[in-house]
């Protein structure tokens, strides 16, 4: 194993990540992964992604900027092109997401020194799972009518409640958790926990079914479950603030501790699209010669250009009327992208779209209908939608708020 | 479709480009406030539409940009012109887009680009003239169907001694009464000609059309047996020349669109932020507010796939053709959108003569359908995205 990569200059820590990722490539994973990391239900894709993390953690492509005490390598600015670089080279996804994306930087913002210095390191590395526990039956765009309740016992607090659609919760050590402290207010009555859940008592970790037939998140169930302390992150009564840190770094705001490969081809998605049309038939009638799919797939392939031109003009802030007006519109704008991609993939393949999973005709092995079935779990997770164009329409327009 | 793409990061909008842009910004917000326009374009519906009167243009102002040197912007310095680079103009048509702003700069910088790409004698003579005096020019290559492509010249040639004889109709003209030279286009057997033509040359008769527009002219021009001496001729075999100029030609009316586009989205949400009904300001509702947004989100794809084409064609990278197309169709579904968006948003006030968001809607139905709508980029993208349709 060589050592991580040590460089302060932007463009020469680019070229050796480069060729880092050049010359470790992973082999490929015994299991078909899925689309995005969110959805990893296997041990056996848990071992591959872990191992992969835990590579990339050691090269210094994750928590580049993350400082050493914290077991990170100090740099400033450069986890950024290493998050660009393994986009770039396709490599996998890192399985640490809710760790690496929110719960570090949430972390590093309200944690104590001890704090930092316990958990930080194990998520750097992948080899502690972190998920997030904020939703709830009751409580979904509307985060804060929060139901779960945290007593306070001694030196602990003893937990009650129900968390839904948590994903990676049934291989999480951690959970970053918002829950209620009080009943009296509606926002200042909530607390933001670090809470243990793998192997503890009082805690069930339960998955649910997709629409895609798939597992890939769960239900979590606190019955009389104890959290220490010393594992509250802020003041009591603070869990509001935190949750927006935490929400700002998970709408892609800030660059988090890494990101990896997966999802995100822009351009790839109109090259798979167009491979598609010519091997796919509408009728008599070659679907890569239809002229109505022809314009389909070439608004595509616009909305991909204009996805990454985009990303390239928000580093250009001369050419940004307001600094969040491109920044905010990301979620949005590629979750939607996707889907429509794969609405697309699905009408182009006509008859074959019919075929999923498991079928040996089906083309890219069922890819197209899987891929649109599961797009709406990123249209509707990490603030559906609706709510980000509330928040775009708020916070960059400037128009009035809905609450 | 990886791009082999020798742009700059930052689009090569650099310190120049953002100053020329702001001066533009400074500049037509005091000189042309919306007020302003409106009393200029839009004093009274009977003179334009039914009076047959030329649209009305302020000349003072023009010659203001004369001295601002904007007719020179895509001028070689050896010419007397500033040679800015693409993006830096497109900043700058943006700014004229968002003031919509009558005047024959469009044709102009379209005409320079043509010259230059060009760049024959005759060429760079007309280009000294537009850079030293401003002189107002236009293309006149457009025939009776609205096809602009090169096979489709509208004029013919006949050879008359060293000079030639013109003859026939040029067609959706812009600007034409204000211009004071033409390109035209000429077919002369297989070959496509260019040459330069006063419009107050013998034979050049101009036939306005009666457009919906109020922020420019249009017309026909007939040329009847029109004598061109050689000096005039820019180029004998000018199919090249088209070529290269189409996508900077797309992506000025594009950059154009973007402009007028964000100024309905600007205007649209400061009103839906004071007009109050139910109690509220407008802009609470979603019906209201999620459109605005994504108005902005497609503005916001147009304006970065601009920034791309032109950087692209600055660089004369071989994605530039396939940049040019992406940004015109994008534009002109943007400011489409918002376009619509705006009048309805507005209510009764927006469905007025007296508010100036019909201004802006016109001249973007103009731009959209000018040089190719959406669904005309987008057939020339497939062949290019995907490949011709197979013959079977
Ligand atoms: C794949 C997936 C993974 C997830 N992972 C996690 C996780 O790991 N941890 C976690 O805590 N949560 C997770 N979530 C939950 C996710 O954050 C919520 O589903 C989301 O916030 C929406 O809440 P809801 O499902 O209760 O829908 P609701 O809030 O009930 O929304 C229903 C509909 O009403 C609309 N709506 C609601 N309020 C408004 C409004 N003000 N304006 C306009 N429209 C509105 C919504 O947009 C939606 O269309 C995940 C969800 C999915 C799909």
């Amino acid at each position: 194993m060589n050592a991580p990569i040590q460089e302060p200059d932007p463009n020469e820590f680019r070229s050796k990540v480069r060729r880092w990722l050049e010359e470790n490539v992973p082999p490929p994973s015994p299991e078909r992964l899925p689309i995005t990391p969110i959805e990893v239900m296997t041990f056996g894709q848990r071992d591959y992604l872990q191992e992969w993390q835990r590579k990339c953690y050691k090269a210094g492509l994750v928590g580049t900027d993350i400082p050493v005490e914290y077991g990170g390598y100090g740099h400033k600015g450069l986890q950024s092109i290493a998050n660009q670089e393994m986009k770039r080279a396709k490599v996998p996804y890192l399985i640490n997401i809710v760790g690496l994306s929110m719960a570090v930087p949430t972390i590093l913002r309200h944690g104590t020194e001890e704090q930092k210095r316990k958990f930080i390191p194990g998520c750097l590395s992948g080899e502690e799972i972190w998920c997030q526990g904020f939703s709830e039956p009751g409580a979904g765009s509307d985060l804060a009518n929060q139901r779960t309740m945290a007593k306070k016992d001694g030196d602990d607090w003893i937990l009650n409640g129900h968390k839904v659609w948590t994903s990676l919760g049934h291989f999480a050590k951690w959970m970053i958790l918002l829950t209620r402290t009080s009943s009296e207010h509606k926002y200042e009555g909530l607390t933001y926990f670090l809470c243990p859940i793998e192997g503890q008592s009082g805690v069930t970790v339960r998955p649910l079914v997709k629409i895609t037939g798939e597992t890939g998140f769960n239900e979590v169930l606190f019955e009389d479950a104890r959290i220490p302390d010393a594992y509250r992150l802020d003041e009591v009564g603070k869990g509001w603030t935190v949750a927006m840190t935490t929400l700002t770094a998970e709408r892609g705001a800030s660059e988090g501790a890494g990101s990896g490969g997966g999802a995100g081809d822009i351009l790839g998605a109109t090259a798979k699209l167009v491979e598609l049309a010519r091997n796919s038939w509408s009728g008599d009638t070659l679907a890569a010669d239809n002229p109505v799919t022809r314009d389909a797939i070439v608004q595509r392939s616009i909305a991909a250009e204009g996805l990454r031109q985009s990303a390239r003009r928000a580093r250009v802030s001369s050419l940004c009327d307001h600094p969040m007006r491109l920044p905010l519109q990301q979620k949005l704008a590629v979750t939607e992208f996707d889907q429509e991609n794969a609405r697309l993939g699905v009408q182009i393949a006509g008859a074959h779209s019919t075929l999923y999973k498991r079928d040996s005709r089906a083309p890219s092995e069922g890819h197209w209908p899987l891929a649109y079935l599961n797009s709406y779990g990123n249209t509707i997770a990490a603030g559906t939608n609706e709510i980000q164009r509330n928040i775009l329409g708020e916070r960059v327009l400037g128009l009035p708020k809905s609450k | 479709m990886s791009s082999i793409s020798k742009a700059p990061q930052d689009f090569g909008f650099g310190e120049d480009e953002v100053m020329l842009r702001d001066v533009a910004h400074r500049f037509l917000d005091a000189r042309l406030p919306t007020d302003k326009l409106r009393r200029l374009v839009a004093e009274r519906p009977e003179t334009v539409y039914d009076g047959g009167a030329t649209a009305p243009w302020d000349k003072a102002l023009w010659s203001e940009i004369v001295e601002l040197g904007w007719t020179g912007l895509a001028i070689d310095q050896e010419q007397g012109g500033a040679d800015i680079s693409l993006v830096g103009i497109a900043g700058i048509v943006e700014e004229v887009g968002r003031y919509a702003l009558p005047s024959p700069l469009i044709p102009t910088l379209s005409a320079s680009m043509m010259l230059r790409a060009a760049g024959t004698e005759a060429a760079n003579r007309i280009m000294t003239q537009i850079a030293s005096e401003g002189t107002p020019t236009g293309l006149a290559i457009t025939n009776a169907r609205g096809s602009w492509e090169p096979g489709d010249a509208p004029l013919t040639a006949v050879a008359d001694g060293d000079g030639l004889i013109l003859s026939g109709s040029a067609y959706f003209v812009q600007d034409a009464f204000k211009v004071d030279v033409l390109l035209v286009s000429a077919k002369l057997g297989n070959k496509l000609l260019l040459c330069g033509v006063r419009t107050d040359a013998k034979g050049v008769h101009l036939k306005q059309d009666h457009i919906h527009d109020l922020t420019r002219d249009q017309a026909s021009v007939h040329f009847d047996e029109v004598r061109i001496e050689p000096e005039a001729i820019i180029s004998r075999d000018a199919a090249s020349v088209f070529q290269a100029t189409w996508p900077r030609l797309m992506v000025l009316i594009a950059a154009d669109l973007c402009g007028a586009a964000e100024w309905l989205l600007q205007t649209t949400v400061e009103y839906a932020k004071e007009r109050v009904q139910f109690d509220r300001p407008i802009g609470f509702f979603q019906a209201v507010k999620h459109p605005l947004v994504n108005a902005m989100m497609k503005i916001d794809e147009a304006r970065s796939l601009v920034y791309h084409a032109c950087a692209e064609l600055d660089a004369g990278s071989e994605n530039a053709v396939t940049a040019a197309h992406m940004a015109k169709s994008s534009a002109s579904d943007a400011a489409a959108f918002i376009s619509d968006r705006s009048i309805q948003l507005h209510g009764g006030i927006g469905f007025t003569w007296e508010h100036a968001l019909h201004i802006y809607f016109k001249r973007n139905m103009h731009n959209q359908a000018l040089m190719g709508d959406g669904v005309y980029h987008r057939q020339k993208l497939a062949d290019l995205v995907i490949g011709p349709i197979s013959v079977i």
